[in-house]
């Protein structure tokens, strides 16, 4: 699993908002193949680090390297074709498009190689059949978990070699944030390298296989998940003893 | 009665179809970035008065002199997007418009140097015999129109419903975060839609031309009745900004007919006032609140 020259190398990153600066020097680092979970409270700035490393905002100092190639500057459909692939907070899917046109737009950065995208495109539909069901209905249409489906398959359809999700169990009911959690561990088995942000920092660090936690900016603990889940403190702050 | 009345019907199609033309312009650009393009009459202008110029004044045969025009004006729209649009990027909607006004003036100008003040006209395609049904009566030019329109409107439709292009497009309307999520490059999606409304302003223009005449200021009239139809439509709306353009050209036709001709351009700009107080969101519009 974990190799030893990582996929996505962060040094010293950091993000401002005109004068407010909302990350003070991450480091991070995700091996190819790895689940990582990025958990922490509301506007420790996870949702802010993500948008950095899709391109969609600039980072104020710091060096981001995915695989050795420095990114930092490319644009974000630059980025999608180096392969680093976003499920956005909130699912964002082109509600007045169908489910087929959003998978479809999804593999955008694919065009030029229709036969893969064909194959990938049953392999969503095998991994979600209600997307299946549903290829013709508007995304706007969909129930909110059918939704999340669709941006997860989505993204999927990018070919990510790093897959970032932002709060996928947001909103959604109990038994539903299980099966989108499952999918996850599920792809993460299938090789897809994936980084994970939660507020639901259980669920989260339930199938990763490493932890960061963010901290008003500051990454306050990196750690292998099961230690995270039996820290005292992260406990008492995140895990809601 | 009838007849006359079935007449100013085919007089306002005709009409109409250009407003719809320069109105499906409007939607288009509008859709791919908030921005009123009011430089999208002057397309309309340039595409007619370069087709003049290469037809007339360099003796280019017209089919030829016609398609250079086109693809002028395509470029223009191109280069308005690339050089004054882009340029300005995280400027506010407001600010892009304004910008889109400057072109609009700029342009205007530029035809005024170029070809003068006069009003000016190209040769009917076909001919200039009536043809006749009865009392009816429809220049071969309206024909043209109609056709021209139709064909245009398929087109487009195609284009957004059929091709990975037009969709792409489409995303970056809906949701322009998630279309740069899934590498779509949203700069270039707008210099498509800055080229495709050029290009149906200047096609709008060369096929209207025979029949209305253009001068260097035509711009400014079509643009405004043209946005007045994409109001009336929805702004935002492709066929909805279509079918307010027709219904526009057949207001205005009869209004001239049965009231007097007088009145012909205060209809639309009535018509606009109205739908912006009792339907701000058009005839056909969806409710401003969808668009988050």
């Amino acid at each position: 699993m974990p190799s030893s020259e990582p996929l996505l190398q962060v040094r010293g990153l950091q993000g401002c908002y005109g004068p407010v600066r909302v990350l003070h020097g991450v480091d991070l680092d995700i091996a190819a193949g790895e689940l990582v979970a990025l958990v922490g409270a509301n506007g420790a700035g996870k949702t802010t680090l993500l948008r950095i490393l899709s391109g969609l905002h600039r980072a104020s100092a710091g060096q981001i390297r995915l695989d050795g190639a420095d990114i930092g500057r490319l644009p974000p459909h630059r980025i999608v074709a180096a392969g680093i692939c976003q499920v956005p907070e909130g699912r964002q899917v082109f509600a007045p498009l169908s489910v087929s046109d959003n998978l479809r737009l999804g593999g955008y950065a694919q065009r030029r190689d229709p036969a893969w995208l064909e194959r990938r495109l049953r392999f969503v539909y095998d991994l979600f059949p209600i997307l299946a069901e549903r290829h013709a209905q508007l995304a706007g249409t969909l129930s909110g978990g059918q939704q999340q489906m669709l941006a997860i398959g989505r993204a999927l359809l990018g070919r990510p070699r790093l897959l970032l999700l932002d709060e996928p169990s947001m909103g959604l009911a109990p038994l539903l944030v299980e099966e989108i959690l499952r999918v996850i561990g599920e792809l993460n088995r299938q090789g897809v390298t994936i980084l994970l942000v939660e507020q639901n920092a259980r669920a989260a660090l339930s199938i990763a296989h490493r932890g960061y936690v963010l901290e008003t900016g500051r990454v306050a603990l990196a750690a292998p998940a099961a230690t995270l889940l039996a820290d005292e403190g992260v406990k008492r702050a995140y895990l809601g003893y | 009665m009838w007849d006359q009345i079935l007449q100013f019907l085919l007089t306002g199609i005709t009409l109409g179809s250009t407003y719809a033309l320069v109105a499906l312009g409007f939607a288009i650009i509008y859709n791919a970035s908030d921005v009123v393009n009011l430089a999208q009459g002057e397309f309309v202008m340039l595409g007619a008065m370069s087709a003049i110029a290469l037809s007339a004044g360099q003796g280019l045969p017209l089919p030829l002199a016609i398609l250079l025009a086109v693809l002028l004006t395509l470029v223009v729209g191109l280069m308005l997007q690339r050089f004054a649009i882009a340029p300005a990027k995280g400027i506010t909607v407001v600010g892009t418009i304004i910008i889109t006004i400057g072109a609009s003036i700029f342009l205007r100008g530029l035809a005024l140097l170029l070809w003068g003040k006069d009003i000016q006209a190209l040769p009917h395609f076909s001919g200039e015999t009536p043809l006749r049904w009865g009392d009816l009566t429809l220049l071969p030019q309206s024909l043209w129109v109609m056709g021209g329109t139709a064909l245009l409107v398929l087109g487009v439709q195609l284009f957004f419903n059929r091709t990975l292009l037009g969709k792409a497009i489409l995303a970056c309307s809906c949701n322009k975060t998630a279309a740069q999520l899934v590498g779509i490059n949203v700069g270039r999606m707008l210099l498509v839609a800055y080229g495709l409304s050029a290009l149906l302003g200047a096609m709008a223009g060369v096929l209207v031309t025979p029949i209305t005449y253009t001068s260097y200021d035509a711009g400014i009239m079509l643009g405004l009745k043209g946005f007045a139809a994409a109001v009336l439509g929805g702004m935002g709306n492709p066929m909805g900004a279509v079918a307010g353009g027709l219904l526009l050209g057949l207001l205005e036709s009869l209004a001239a007919g049965l009231i007097s001709s007088g009145y012909k351009d205060a209809i639309a700009f009535i018509i606009l006032l109205l739908v912006l107080f009792l339907r701000p969101s058009g005839l056909f519009g969806r409710a401003v609140s969808e668009r988050v």
